[in-house]
């Protein structure tokens, strides 16, 4: 029966307690850590790779943990449709992975970047995009220094025609400008998907915007979808 | 091998503390002795100038857990948890190489809250540079603004908080101090205290190598660039994260009794301290040390500042069990001894003893100096300047640069009042999901402590052009503002760390500025009820014959009971505004005069300490009581400088109503931008405020309403009328930092 989600801890990981910690104080979803040496995902109803510095940045932002035991059932579980949500260096271990198309580059600015920021939504669609509506904007913490997203021009629009942009930095009332795309972001692009739209990428922390008192609770509007996720038998 | 004449100048031991070396130990020492004495014996690990010092800090108080003496100090801050926090100084490592000296820095001072069994859940930093005009003090900001980024992004702590500095005395001689926060349950506070003979010394985390070596006694020499030359250390993140997590691990169970970082000192310092403060011996094999590097003496192996290792005091039944947990994270624990019960630190080198040694002869033996104490003739003469010859601004509006306004817009621009912003921007503050008063919302930063409704505060302060006319006055300064800091988000002061930067005090003006800091220090603590439960040292801090501005650092942590109910700058539309504390402004070592006059002269405003404590009550129970939301206290630029920041942070304009309350010489820039202490400045719905300055003026403190936020612009009493948009891009331009890659576009449709 697949019943919960899996966040994965790799060595570095340092996001991981907090995306439990939303997932499961926040959403009310059983959501447990997984060690990067697991090789099976029994159970598992959808896989969140968290933020941090998995291997400390060393050689290229994930390019260790896409080796990690644990991304070999990944692979597969995606394969077989199920959810992935990687966030910022989840995000960049999902194309290191190759199970998202492009890269994520260093700021435009060479340097660590943290501080509040919109996104705008460019698609509806199934496991994590369940709760937002196109256009829909949300305002969530980024904190990266390799956050700057890259494919080549026909990557990029065999991306937008397919509808696998899935948000871009924008500002508060949606409309696209340089400074919201503060890291020069390809297209302004904060998140992108598989073809299939279940596996995500995307670079703000909607973890760390789970109460109003700590900033904002936008990120609930993202992660609520395991509900949704959960809640479809396997 | 024998001692030859004069080898113990090498590690900077003078000619009679070589004399009361072999005394105490009733023989020459061998070789590693020596070695292992210099780096205890070292101002940096003995505290030799300071220690007779400290004494007349208050260290005690009902909530205090842990004072000064273990790695770190832990106060109870209610619901059964413990708040463990610590500064300490990387300042010559990051003038010589400004990231990694910073990085590792960070890297210390966590391992020290983590030692503690307290998982780190926030850094603060206070950092001193030369001016900005010059290149390599730019260099050395944006490389340790870099260091610190990069060593506590990759670990995952955020960094919420810090103060930062230029003066010309910090040329050649910058200052980085990191501070660490930690919490843990009271009941899983661990001591660095060896005990158990029989039990077994682990060594876990890094390799050894050669790095840092003698750098705990060349912290305590003046001229750090040519001192440090290949003596620093680099950090590693990656594996501190997993050191810290494999630690925290291990203070679950029963096996580890004791834990001790190596920092200062490395292997010398860990072992020493462990087993004298267990008053235990300790036996090591330094064959036994895992190296990096092949060909090393044991002189080079005890004496290593190689960073991320941890020594560990494990029970023999539980040696397996660590050596488990150690290595599920990827990392390789050794035993390399076991403690004795002969007192003894003995060091052997594959089976041969190379050095025996009594422990409490490290520690307590360790030579103390009250040195020749006078003021710089200098100083006198700066203080004692008179500031009545230099002009007055104009009282009516006018926009040049010898207007208040023009006053205003260039002290906001002012590298020492400007935004902050492109400084922790760079750094992680919202990891851990704990940051509710965020860097740059309010006076001090507040955390919520996950599983309770409590929250915690924390500020770091120090006004160190004050502290240069008159250390006694400015070290209370320093508490006052770092306590009144935590007041303005509605914290209750509970305890202060420090961190004393100064010159050489083996000088009779440098012992003077840290004598007289430190009973001023002591003074404030007193009045204001918070002990000093951990701290540091960093004397020496002189370029040639130029000392650095004295800067006694203070570290302030608080409470807040509802983490809810907490005050930040913004006012909003409409709000009263007031000031409460009628202390009068002064020019003496303000900002205005440094800024604006090029004059760091006059004497610091006095310091009414029961005013000053009066002030933080009457308002911290105003934002206690959930009737005012918006505070900030009057630093650096005064009135002027403070109305303003809370318009550029709120966006909302405001005019003054009153006339400005100024200082007795009538004079119209004293009053704007003259500075005292214990003066904050309120907003809130007219009721509430006018409650407030009710009950201020009933504990004796005066108070005025200033006026009332709205609009777009900051007008007051003809003086000033600018609009908010105009204050924010100076404030904005404070400090200047160029984007990296100017002229490139970002890419946008």
């Amino acid at each position: 029966m697949r019943s919960w989600v899996a966040v994965i801890s790799f060595p570095g990981s340092n996001g991981d307690q907090d995306a439990l910690s939303a997932l499961r104080d926040e959403v009310g979803v059983d959501a447990r850590l997984m060690d990067h040496r697991e090789t099976t995902l029994d159970g598992v109803a959808a896989v969140v790779l968290p933020g941090g510095f998995s291997y400390g940045d060393h050689l290229r932002c994930g390019a260790i943990a896409r080796f990690a035991p644990v991304m070999t059932e990944v692979r597969s579980f995606a394969a077989r449709g199920g959810p992935v949500l990687g966030i910022c260096n989840g995000f960049q271990i999902l194309t290191e992975a190759h199970l998202l198309p492009g890269a994520l580059l260093r700021n435009r600015t060479l340097r660590f970047h943290c501080h509040w920021t919109h996104i705008r939504f460019e698609r509806h669609g199934n496991a994590w995009l369940s709760n937002v509506r196109p256009g829909e904007v949300l305002r969530l913490p980024v904190a990266h220094g390799d956050g700057a997203y890259f494919a080549d021009p026909e990557t990029l629009d065999r991306l937008e025609a397919n509808g696998q942009v899935v948000a871009r930095y924008c500002e508060q009332d949606g409309h696209l400008s340089p400074t919201s795309n503060a890291n020069g972001s390809s297209r302004s692009i904060a998140a992108v998907s598989n073809e299939g739209g279940n596996v995500v990428g995307l670079m703000p922390h909607p973890e760390r915007a789970t109460n109003p008192l700590i900033g904002g609770e936008d990120g609930l509007r993202l992660l609520r979808s395991a509900l949704e996720i959960l809640a479809v038998p396997a | 091998m024998a001692i030859a004449p004069g080898q113990w100048r090498e590690v900077a031991l003078s000619d009679d503390e070589y004399r009361l070396l072999v005394e105490v130990l009733g023989r020459e020492p061998t070789p590693v002795e020596l070695g292992m004495f210099g780096a205890m014996w070292s101002e940096h690990c003995g505290y030799k100038h300071s220690r007779p010092l400290l004494s007349q800090l208050p260290t005690e108080a009902p909530w205090v857990l842990e004072g000064p003496g273990e790695n770190a100090g832990a106060i109870d801050v209610g619901d059964g948890l413990a708040v463990v926090f610590k500064v300490e100084s990387h300042n010559h490592p990051s003038a010589v190489e400004p990231y990694e000296g910073a990085a590792t820095g960070v890297g210390g001072i966590v391992r020290d809250i983590f030692t503690m069994g307290a998982r780190p859940i926030a850094l603060l930093d206070s950092l001193r540079f030369g001016p900005l005009d010059v290149p390599r003090n730019r260099y050395l900001l944006d490389n340790v603004v870099g260091g610190i980024g990069g060593y506590g992004n990759c670990l995952g702590i955020p960094t919420v908080g810090g103060e930062v500095f230029f003066d010309p005395s910090f040329n050649g001689n910058p200052l980085v101090n990191a501070m660490c926060i930690g919490v843990t349950e009271h009941g899983a506070l661990m001591r660095a205290r060896a005990s158990g003979p029989g039990n077994v010394i682990m060594l876990v985390g890094a390799d050894t190598g050669r790095d840092g070596l003698h750098g705990a006694t060349f912290a305590s020499v003046d001229d750090p660039t040519s001192s440090h030359r290949g003596v620093i250390q680099v950090g590693n993140p990656f594996l501190e994260k997993l050191l810290l997590e494999a630690c925290l691990e291990l203070l679950h169970g029963d096996d580890v009794v004791a834990m001790q970082d190596l920092g200062a000192a490395g292997l010398t310092s860990s072992v020493v301290e462990c087993a004298s403060r267990g008053g235990v011996g300790a036996e090591i094999d330094v064959a036994l040390v895992p190296r990096r590097e092949t060909g090393m003496s044991a002189y080079e192996v005890m004496l290593s500042e190689s960073q991320e290792r941890m020594l560990l005091v494990v029970r023999p039944e539980g040696v397996a069990r660590v050596r488990s947990v150690v290595e599920r994270w990827s990392l390789h624990a050794s035993e390399i001894g076991t403690v004795t019960d002969d007192g003894q630190v003995r060091i052997r080198d594959d089976g041969t003893t190379v050095a025996e040694v009594p422990a409490h002869l490290f520690t307590d033996c360790c030579p103390t100096y009250v040195r020749e104490s006078a003021e710089s003739i200098d100083t006198i003469a700066r203080r004692n300047l008179d500031l009545t010859t230099i002009p007055d601004l104009p009282s009516e509006a006018n926009a040049g640069p010898q207007s208040v306004a023009g006053c205003l817009l260039s002290l906001l621009s002012s590298p020492n009042i400007g935004s902050r912003r492109s400084i922790y921007e760079r750094y992680d503050h919202t990891i851990l999901a704990g940051t509710v008063v965020a860097p740059g919302d309010g006076d001090a930063t507040v955390l919520r402590l996950r599983g309770t409704g409590r929250g915690i505060a924390a500020a770091i302060d120090c006004n160190s052009r004050y502290c240069s006319l008159d250390p006694y006055l400015g070290a209370a300064h320093a508490v006052a503002e770092a306590t009144r800091n935590l007041v303005c988000v509605g914290a209750r002061p509970l305890a202060i760390t420090n961190c004393l930067n100064f010159g050489n005090p083996e000088k009779p003006a440098g012992y003077f500025q840290l004598s007289q800091a430190v009973a001023g220090m002591a003074s404030a603590c007193r009045a204001l009820d918070v002990p000093v439960v951990s701290g540091n040292v960093s004397l020496y801090n002189e370029t040639g014959e130029s000392p650095i501005m004295p800067t006694p650092t203070v570290g302030a942590v608080g409470v807040l009971d509802d983490v809810r109910i907490h005050a930040t700058l913004a006012w909003r539309e409409g709000d009263v505004v007031a000031l409460i504390g009628g202390a009068s402004p002064s020019l003496g070592g303000s900002e205005y005069l440094a800024h604006g006059h090029g004059l760091v002269a006059g004497s610091p405003p006095p310091l009414d300490l029961n005013q000053e404590a009066a002030v933080q009550r009457t308002v911290r129970r105003a934002i206690d009581s959930g009737q005012i939301r918006t505070a900030h206290d009057c630093g650096l630029g005064g009135l002027a400088v403070a109305l303003a920041e809370m318009a550029i942070a709120s966006g909302v304009g405001m005019t003054m109503e009153a006339e400005v309350p100024g200082g007795a010489s009538g004079r119209v820039d004293e009053a704007w931008f003259g500075e005292a202490p214990g003066r904050i400045v309120v907003a809130g719905p007219e009721e509430h405020v006018e409650a407030l300055i009710a009950s201020a003026v009933g504990a004796g403190v005066t108070s005025t309403r200033l006026g009332r936020a709205g609009g777009s612009r900051f007008v007051a009493s003809g003086e000033i009328d600018v609009e908010i948009a105009e204050l924010a891009a100076a404030y904005a331009s404070g400090l200047d930092t160029p984007d990296p890659l100017n002229g490139h576009q970002p890419v946008v449709d």
